[in-house]
């Protein structure tokens, strides 16, 4: 969840103060103040990197080889002497932008259909949840393979691919979640007051089971970020010199004992992202969270 | 429970205490005990079916097991006695009689006879049988006939059992490496009434080779095969050498990630690698009593261009790539020193054939060239594509280069890395500008690199098409009376290839490995050869030593 | 109940008949054949080879085939291994695997389960923030980082743990387990802190809580139930998705396990391979699906009684 996102939301909600009252709330939770800052500065940084970076991603000294830090690459330098910090905000460009909005995708897909299967129930249900056991068994590098093929390379695909993917668990969530609220009485309320579905589903049960849904987002960003890595070894993706934190951090890995460096700062940058998306989302989610503002 | 990490500490201190680990006996210690050869080997062999598999760890294993008419030996790699004893060829080199050892048994004491090899290159070239490496018996005459299925009778092939002992093979042309290939897998003989016991002479896939099935020939016996853990072979009690196999087994592991090898290695689980890390050469290269050993390797590491699309349908383009190329730079810095820079498609010394020299890396030639073609400092070109398979290795490399060109020619190159199996299809299709590509050889022989390159051949890749070219290699080259009549005209080839330049050549290959001090017996050589029956490993051999 | 699975199994037959088709059609799409190598085969080897394998059949032909096959329990030959079948791997492979997946599950369980609920008890502190920042780290270090990290510090720096293998040295079952768990196991600290805190929030929790009754009570008696629902939701197709996503972890410790071969026929194009272990997935998945969406409905009294009513 961005912020954009959030202020989005909040114009479709306009009239009930919910959304207005979250943000209040979440501007007291420092921790998520803190993650929201942080975050938005990895995007300021991103966006600006071609304009900042201390060096041209793809120029390389194969003389100076991998290289601590030092005075001239604070962060060091990899293989082709390529400066490294450098490698890392260009990196975090892809990483992030792949990260939010394949996220984005999952999620748009997966609530609704999580949300939709659980409120109607019955049949549909069970078509719906059976073609999701399906979407997992199916064979996913075959299938990834065939896009490169039919499709050739681009982000959008790579969006589309992740995203396909990970809207699988999220819709089981949902579902479960709606599947118990709907039995709750407030729902049983609203339904015999002639509330319209889509009203019910948008107004009562997506908000009610924000809690779970805003932390599985932010654990699937981080696995999109990692998965992102994956299909660029298939073919999809990106393409080097090009690169991105999750590349970043495999190759990092196989040579962590020699250059340490080259796995430690894009596994701290990663974890930071990590860190901030998670108070942020947590604060979000307390801040949205109806019962416990009552407090 | 607080942070996970320190209950991960916990919990496995605590396993470790229980399990009394006290650094229990490593592989090899108790190997070196044993006599058991404790051998990384790359990946689990798709069978051990000799006429049916393709492959690196197959061939180790298989070499194992079986045993040809001829061996190598690992220091000279000249052809020593296998299956035959000895062996007369004719003045022409076209009839060689084969005299079989009457001492060499199969693993269930049956004699190996003439008539089994017989059998076993008819299974190899029939038809429906579908051996991959049925060319190999190709210089034989009819063989090529009968595996096309031209002809049905198999007499007709020169392959002929004078008696148990006596193999008679008549040849097309003289063929000097036909002694060489009598030791590649595909040649070895199989036992005839053991495959049929499992069914027919064309099925390839049944059940004579699983533990309990497998007669075998060579100097080990297979004793346990368990999928993608371990092979184990024991010491073979017919094998008509045995009191020259110093090793009592030899135990095969899948190592499929070099970083996890490595690390087995480290910890004393292997006794030798099948490779190393290229980040981790460096580290052992600088330690003394280094157990990193590398020698030249009989294949090369080059780049395919497509000479029948544009822009790379221009010849002075593709010199102007190839120029621009700094390989020795590359080999010092990328590939840490590991590889020897190649300028021609045949690996110098290739059993005493050196390849011309044609070119240099030479940047202000590498320009005109350029500029020549019509595309002055790179202008006007398009960016050019380089396809390669997704590996490590063939990334740096393609990565290095691609900002080689773009400093030294101002042109842009699109990296594009594929999946193995889209890369091969890719590549038959020649679908790409430019491509990754190594060729590995089968024998030593010039011949063996300068084939790939005829007119329309499968491996050729490239579109490259001379007339003159397919005549040397095809006709006039067999002729050859003396070696260096033959090698002169493999060097007019090889000049008339390199002058159209649809191949960048890279480097040559080395082969790496890991060997523990304690095994001795194992030369390094060309072909990446070992012969088992060599290697021994040192019991009194003590840790202790290294620090000496 | 009993109806509600017994609908359940009738309808894993059309979802594991859709991946089949679906899967058959699609292997044979992709490009590369499973005889391209290297090392160009002549035309006529090939016609060869694709006869041993009735690959010159018409495909539908094939598909029928293959369907007759699969009923009887066959999955035919593999490509990859002459001579075996894909009946023979997949049973080599399983036990392994399953065996990893479970240990990987209980570590994950145990560490993630306890972390996330007692992190819920009391959110936004210190008991907050110490086990959700371990499994932040947990969810940053993919397998195939945090696995040789372990095997750098317990196999070779300290010298603890063997650094390879399964079942052949003792303890060689402890590394791969953490590693494969370690991921799981924040998942299941952050889904379940969030479920916990969700539950600890409903009147009924409130109302137990103003009766007086102990924490502890409250917490195992009336919240654990509900709590843990996304957690239960998140298992089924974890446990599924544990036993195709260790394939990392069985490369990393050369583990003989079913991931190993998974990953590696679709690389190698072994049709009869992908087909095999992807049905045998799917049935997998629908009976973990099933059998989480049965413990969450046992889980939760409501549903259970819809359920039950059905």
């Amino acid at each position: 969840m961005t912020v954009e996102a959030i202020a989005s939301l909040e114009k479709a909600e306009q009239g009930t103060s919910l959304w207005k009252d979250a943000w209040i709330r979440l501007r007291r939770n420092k921790l998520a103040l803190f993650g929201l800052v942080l975050l938005s500065l990895f995007i300021i940084i991103a966006l600006l990197t071609p304009w900042i970076a201390p060096y041209s991603y793809q120029a390389q000294n194969l003389e100076l080889g991998a290289s601590p830090p030092s005075a001239d690459h604070w962060l060091g330098t990899d293989i082709f002497g390529r400066d490294l910090m450098t490698q890392i905000m260009y990196g975090g460009r892809i990483s992030l932008a792949v990260g939010f909005v394949a996220t984005a995708v999952a999620l748009l897909i997966g609530v609704t259909w999580g949300a939709v299967a659980g409120y109607v129930g019955g049949r549909t249900d069970a078509v719906m949840m059976r073609l999701v056991d399906i979407m997992y068994a199916l064979p996913f590098m075959i299938f990834i393979v065939l896009l490169t093929v039919v499709f050739g390379r681009n982000m959008l695909l790579l969006f589309l691919a992740i995203g396909a993917v990970e809207w699988l668990t999220m819709a089981r969530i949902m579902r479960g979640q709606v599947q118990s609220l709907r039995q709750q009485e407030f729902v049983e309320a609203a339904i015999s007051l002639g509330l319209s579905p889509s009203t019910l589903i948008r107004r009562h049960l997506i908000p009610n089971a924000l809690g779970p849904i805003i932390v599985y987002t932010t654990l699937t960003i981080p696995n999109v970020m990692l998965l992102e890595a994956f299909l660029s070894f298939l073919g999809l993706g990106i393409q080097p010199p090009q690169t991105s934190w999750g590349l970043l951090i495999s190759y990092g890995a196989e040579t962590m004992e020699e250059y340490p460096w080259l796995l430690i700062f894009p596994g701290i940058a990663l974890t930071l992202t990590l860190f901030s998306l998670n108070f942020l989302g947590d604060g979000l989610r307390d801040a949205l969270d109806v019962r416990s503002a009552k407090d | 429970m607080r942070p996970t990490l320190l209950w991960l500490v916990f919990f496995m201190s605590s396993i470790c205490a229980l399990a009394g680990c006290t650094g229990g006996e490593s592989n090899v210690a108790s190997g070196n005990r044993d006599g058991i050869f404790h051998f990384g080997n790359g990946s689990e062999p798709q069978g051990l079916d000799p006429h049916v598999v393709t492959g690196v760890p197959e061939n180790k294993i298989l070499g194992a097991l079986f045993e040809g008419l001829t061996v190598k030996n690992p220091y000279t790699l000249e052809p020593e006695p296998g299956v035959a004893s000895s062996w007369d060829v004719s003045e022409d080199g076209r009839l060689i009689t084969f005299h079989l050892n009457p001492k060499a048994r199969w693993s269930n004491g049956d004699p190996v006879t003439a008539q089994d090899f017989v059998w076993s290159w008819k299974r190899l070239l029939t038809p429906a049988f579908g051996a991959e490496y049925a060319y190999m018996l190709y210089p034989i005459v009819n063989a090529e006939a009968f595996n096309k299925g031209e002809i049905s009778d198999f007499d007709q092939v020169g392959a002929k059992a004078i008696d148990d002992l006596t193999l008679e093979v008549t040849l097309t042309e003289r063929t000097p490496y036909f002694l060489q290939l009598m030791d590649h897998y595909s040649t070895y003989a199989v036992h005839p009434p053991t495959i049929e016991a499992h069914g027919q002479i064309s099925d390839r896939f049944t059940a004579w080779t699983r533990v309990e099935n497998m007669v075998n020939n060579g100097p080990f016996n297979l004793k346990r095969w368990q999928l993608n853990r371990r092979i184990e072979v024991e010491k073979s009690e017919t094998y008509w050498d045995r009191d020259n196999v110093k090793l009592n087994g030899i135990v095969y592991y899948p190592t499929e990630n070099a970083i996890s090898e490595e690390r087995m290695f480290r910890v004393g689980q292997l006794h030798y690698t099948n490779v190393v890390p290229l980040t981790k050469i460096p580290v052992y290269q600088d330690r003394e009593n280094t157990p990193y050993v590398q020698a030249p390797y009989l294949g090369t590491y080059y780049y395919l261009l497509n000479t029948n699309e544009a822009p790379t349908d221009n010849l002075l383009l593709r010199k102007a790539l190839s120029l621009a190329v700094d390989r020795q730079q590359l080999s010092e810095t990328v590939l840490k020193g590991t590889v020897v820079p190649a300028y021609s498609i045949t690996p110098p010394d290739t059993l005493g054939y050196y390849p011309p020299r044609l070119f240099s890396f030479d940047l202000e030639k590498a320009r005109d060239l350029l500029a020549q073609a019509g595309y002055p400092e790179g202008e006007g070109l398009p960016v050019l594509q380089l396809t390669y398979n997704t590996q490590e290795d063939h990334r740096k490399l393609a990565v290095a280069l691609q900002q080689m060109w773009k400093d030294n020619l101002n042109i842009d190159v699109e990296l594009i890395n594929q999946e193995w199996k889209v890369y091969l299809d890719t590549v038959t299709n020649m679908q790409f500008q430019i491509a990754r590509r190594g060729w590995i050889g089968d024998y030593i022989d010039p011949n063996n690199f300068l084939d790939l390159f005829l007119s329309g051949g499968g491996n050729n890749n490239t579109g490259f098409a001379d007339p003159v070219y397919d005549e040397i290699i095809l006709q006039l080259a067999p002729q050859a009376q003396t070696k260096e009549e033959r090698y002169a005209l493999f060097e007019q080839a090889e000049t008339r290839l390199m002058e159209q330049m649809p191949i960048i050549p890279i480097y040559t290959y080395t082969s790496k490995h890991l060997v523990h001090p304690s095994v001795n017996g194992l030369p390094s050589n060309v072909m990446d050869y070992l012969n088992m029956k060599y290697v021994w490993l040192d019991k009194d051999w003590q840790p202790q030593q290294e620090e000496q | 109940m009993w109806r509600f699975i017994s609908l359940r199994l009738l309808q894993a037959i059309p979802v594991i008949l859709v991946v089949i088709t679906v899967t058959f059609f699609l292997v044979r799409v992709a490009p590369g054949g499973p005889f391209d190598s290297e090392k160009a085969v002549t035309r006529e080897v090939k016609a060869a080879l694709e006869a041993q394998y009735k690959l010159d059949l018409p495909l539908y032909q094939q598909y029928l085939a293959y369907l007759g096959d699969l009923a009887h329990g066959d999955l035919g030959p593999s490509f990859k291994y002459p001579g075996r079948s894909v009946n023979e791997l997949i049973a080599a492979g399983f036990p392994v695997t399953a065996e990893l997946g479970f240990y990987a599950l209980l570590v994950a369980l145990c560490i993630g389960g306890l972390a996330g609920i007692i992190a819920s008890l009391r959110p936004n502190t210190a008991q907050d923030y110490v086990p959700m920042s371990a499994a932040m780290i947990g969810i940053c270090m993919p397998s195939f980082l945090l696995g040789p990290l372990l095997v750098l510090v317990f196999g070779i720096y300290l010298d603890w743990l063997p650094v390879s293998g399964w079942g052949d040295i003792p303890g060689d079952k402890i590394l791969p387990s953490i590693t494969l768990g370690a991921g799981y196991a924040a998942y299941i600290a952050r889904l379940g802190r969030a479920g916990m805190l969700e539950v600890l929030n409903q009147d009924y929790i409130r109302t137990a809580r103003a009766k007086g009754l102990p924490e502890w009570q409250v917490v195992v008696k009336h919240s654990l139930r509900g709590g843990l629902i996304p957690v239960v939701a998140f298992l089924g197709p974890a446990f599924a998705g544990l036993l195709a996503g260790s394939f990392v972890v069985e490369t990393i410790f050369q583990i003989p396990g079913l991931g190993r071969f998974y990953v590696q026929a679709a690389f190698n194009r072994d049709y009869t391979m992908i087909l095999g272990t992807t049905v045998f997935l799917s049935v997998l998945i629908v009976m973990f699906n099933l059998l989480s969406d049965i413990v969450a409905a046992w889980m939760n009294p409501r549903l259970r009684a819809q359920y039950g009513s059905h």
